[in-house]
């Protein structure tokens, strides 16, 4: 595998170690599965929702190209200006000119995936802006200096104790406190200041209307409003898949993601943003500006399988019920998206070369697919992603470099040894006899026995229990 | 970047037209099958919004200045920001009695008086098109009379709603008004509260807008 800076395997030991992170993480994941299930408790409401979110999202994207340019004239027209970024590099110097050219030096931001993707805040602060994270999570994990865990609740890795002591550390006026009530209204106390302030809004999108050139943003705190409605500007990112044909699509998609990321029927706030202030109106921001970015997604729409990919909506469902994740934790992934959604997302991003253990952090049990409101076949696109990392193609950016020639020269052994009878009866015999011999420590045997012991070869044969039965070799 | 935009749309059209994608037509079914009674539907609203906190006081259509006046008075709060150029708002002014909050009018722009409507002003009032019974949330589209940040900075936010404007579903809002002939400036549900549950998953309420949010019943 290409060397990398990222490795999946030593951060998931580092995390299985960690107990307090653990017990953190099945603690919430417990409750998050088990609310959910409250929601979508009658089997045929269910999948007759999940049947419609679906049918939304790909019809979307059965009409990508035209849906994006028929929402860039509405938003034209409601006097959004609309900018295309095919980078996160070109999306971060968009931002960054919006700000210059209104001499911004504060910037208040609601929770958005893609400023993740786009290393957004530590961009402006290196340009000496200063960005600020306004949901209370991102706040958690911006004081600490780290990504968030999970894309729904991002300081979900840290119990109150551990917040207690970081607001104290980090902030001025803080006494310390336990009570999550108190430290709320710190936070409120800090935040509504920097609202009052800021010259411009950053925040994501939710769903953007092609028929109206609405922007949806659900949320529970009110800094998705805040940071939309006070500062004179306002710059929203979304990734171009998340773009739908009608407004009436919106209930549906919204439902479904607020019922699976935290089963609330929906959240406090649902708002819809269709222009600037007009004339004679008196708050909300004078400059709407939608960034629309690519960053690898056209490459994943090119595959007639793996652009299902695109039709998530960001509802975290699959974290919550991944075994994996919830035993590893969200920056075990090191990446903005983790769990099942984010190990076939990401790889197709960065590229399996960077990126090619991702797909293998899963034990294809298909809880994920289970949930998933809009029915992406996750695990098939894991297996073909697997299969795109040892195949070189054009498939996926850096196809084929997992490729080793070990691994290669072993399924061809594999396959010789199974496809004639005689070298079969020759390799289990050998098995059979010199198999307890082998020592753990052998090369590649010892990637399976460092972690599980080895398991004991019987001494003889299935086939030669069977003729010993008198059942005849066929 | 206008090179960036005319490379993803070709990219994005060619490889659609290389693999066009087979579609189901949407079946809205399920959301128009979600219907109760007009008795039912206020019923379901109280109860969801009663959960996470929302608070209802109820009011005829004549005495609703003075029920919202009174229950301000009662909670202690010292000044209200209205809308004056509404129906509503030309209504409360003209029923607000001696001794209660002071109101303070929105009637210019936020910009001219932003600290004060963060540092100085305790409750706002605003109307609403109706509630949901499905999510149990109110349906507000903020206008030039009636801004956006009347329901959103001020720590209580107090809500009008006629008992005669409930809907099942947030879809038979959006469909039966035709919003999408023409959407507002700004559309906003509002369900409860602002709260949070970022800590450690507790729920705790009033992080970034109100803190307590009254709705009062019309009827």
């Amino acid at each position: 595998m290409a060397p990398t800076d990222v490795n999946f395997g030593r951060a998931s030991r580092t995390a299985l170690k960690d107990q307090q992170l653990r017990a953190n993480f099945r603690r919430a994941m417990d409750g998050l599965m088990s609310k959910r299930a409250v929601q979508f408790a009658d089997p045929k409401e269910w999948h007759a929702m999940r049947a419609l979110g679906a049918s939304v999202r790909v019809r979307a994207l059965s009409k990508l190209p035209e849906l994006l340019e028929q929402l860039e004239a509405n938003c034209t027209r409601n006097g959004i200006t609309v900018h295309w970024a095919s980078t996160t590099d070109e999306a971060n110097a968009i931002v960054l000119k919006i700000m210059q050219d209104v001499n911004a030096k504060l910037a208040v931001k609601g929770k958005s995936m893609v400023s993740e993707e786009m290393h957004l805040n530590a961009f402006l602060e290196k340009h000496g802006i200063e960005s600020l994270e306004a949901d209370l999570g991102e706040y958690i994990v911006q004081l600490d200096h780290e990504m968030p865990s999970h894309i729904i609740m991002p300081a979900i890795h840290k119990n109150t104790k551990q917040i207690a002591h970081l607001f104290r550390e980090k902030i001025k006026e803080a006494e310390y406190t336990e009570d999550v009530a108190q430290l709320t209204d710190l936070a409120r106390r800090v935040l509504r200041k920097k609202f009052m302030n800021a010259d411009v809004g950053i925040s994501g999108v939710n769903a953007a209307v092609a028929e109206t050139g609405t922007l949806c943003l659900v949320e529970n705190e009110g800094n998705g409003r805040m940071v939309t409605t006070v500062p004179s500007v306002h710059i929203a990112v979304m990734g171009l898949e998340k773009v739908v044909e009608k407004l009436e699509d919106v209930p549906p998609v919204l439902s479904l993601l607020t019922r699976s990321a935290t089963a609330q029927p929906i959240t406090t706030y649902v708002n819809m943003i269709t222009s600037p202030r007009k004339e004679g109106e008196k708050d909300g921001p004078r400059e709407i500006h939608l960034v629309i970015l690519d960053n690898g997604r056209s490459k994943i729409y090119a595959d007639e399988e793996l652009r299902h990919t695109l039709r998530c909506i960001r509802c975290g469902a699959c974290m919550n019920h991944c075994p994996v994740y919830t035993r590893v934790g969200g920056h075990a992934f090191e990446a903005p998206y983790p769990g099942p959604i984010g190990s076939i997302l990401v790889p197709q991003m960065e590229g399996l070369g960077k990126r090619g253990e991702l797909p293998h952090a899963c034990t294809m049990c298909n809880a994920c697919v289970e949930i998933c409101p809009v029915k992406i076949p996750i695990v098939e696109i894991m297996g073909r992603l697997r299969q795109e990392a040892v195949h070189p193609g054009d498939a996926v950016k850096d196809a084929g470099a997992c490729a080793s020639m070990a691994e290669a020269l072993i399924w061809k052994g594999w396959a010789v040894m199974n496809s004639s009878p005689t070298t079969y009866r020759f390799a289990t015999t050998i098995a059979a006899k010199l198999g307890n011999a082998a020592p753990a420590s052998l090369p590649l045997l010892k990637e399976w026995t460092s972690v599980r012991s080895k398991p004991r070869f019987a001494g003889r044969t299935l086939h030669d229990l069977a003729r010993e039965k008198g059942i005849p070799d066929a | 970047m206008p090179d960036a935009r005319a490379a993803i749309l070709s990219r994005l059209r060619a490889s659609r037209d290389a693999h066009p994608m087979e579609t189901v037509a949407s079946d809205f079914t399920v959301l128009k099958e979600k219907r109760c009674s007009p008795a039912e539907r206020l019923e379901r609203i109280k109860q969801m919004m009663e959960a996470v906190h929302t608070e209802f006081i109820d009011a005829s259509d004549q005495d609703w200045p003075t029920v919202v006046q009174a229950f301000l008075a009662k909670e202690g709060v010292r000044t209200l920001l209205y809308a004056p150029a509404t129906e509503a708002g030309g209504r409360l002014a003209s029923g607000w009695g001696e001794g209660g909050p002071e109101l303070v009018r929105y009637d210019r722009t936020v910009d001219e008086f932003k600290e004060e409507m963060f540092t100085a002003i305790d409750a706002g009032i605003t109307t609403t098109l109706g509630a949901i019974a499905d999510t149990g949330s109110l349906v507000l589209w903020p206008s030039a009379d009636e801004p956006r940040l009347l329901s959103l900075v001020p720590h209580m936010h107090v809500a009008l709603l006629k008992a005669d404007a409930l809907y099942d579903t947030f879809w038979q809002v959006m469909t039966e008004n035709r919003w999408a002939q023409g959407m507002p400036t700004n559309a906003l549900l509002i369900s409860g509260p602002s709260k949070t549950a970022d800590i450690e998953q507790t729920l705790a309420y009033g992080v970034h807008g109100p803190k307590r949010l009254v709705v009062v019943v019309i009827k």
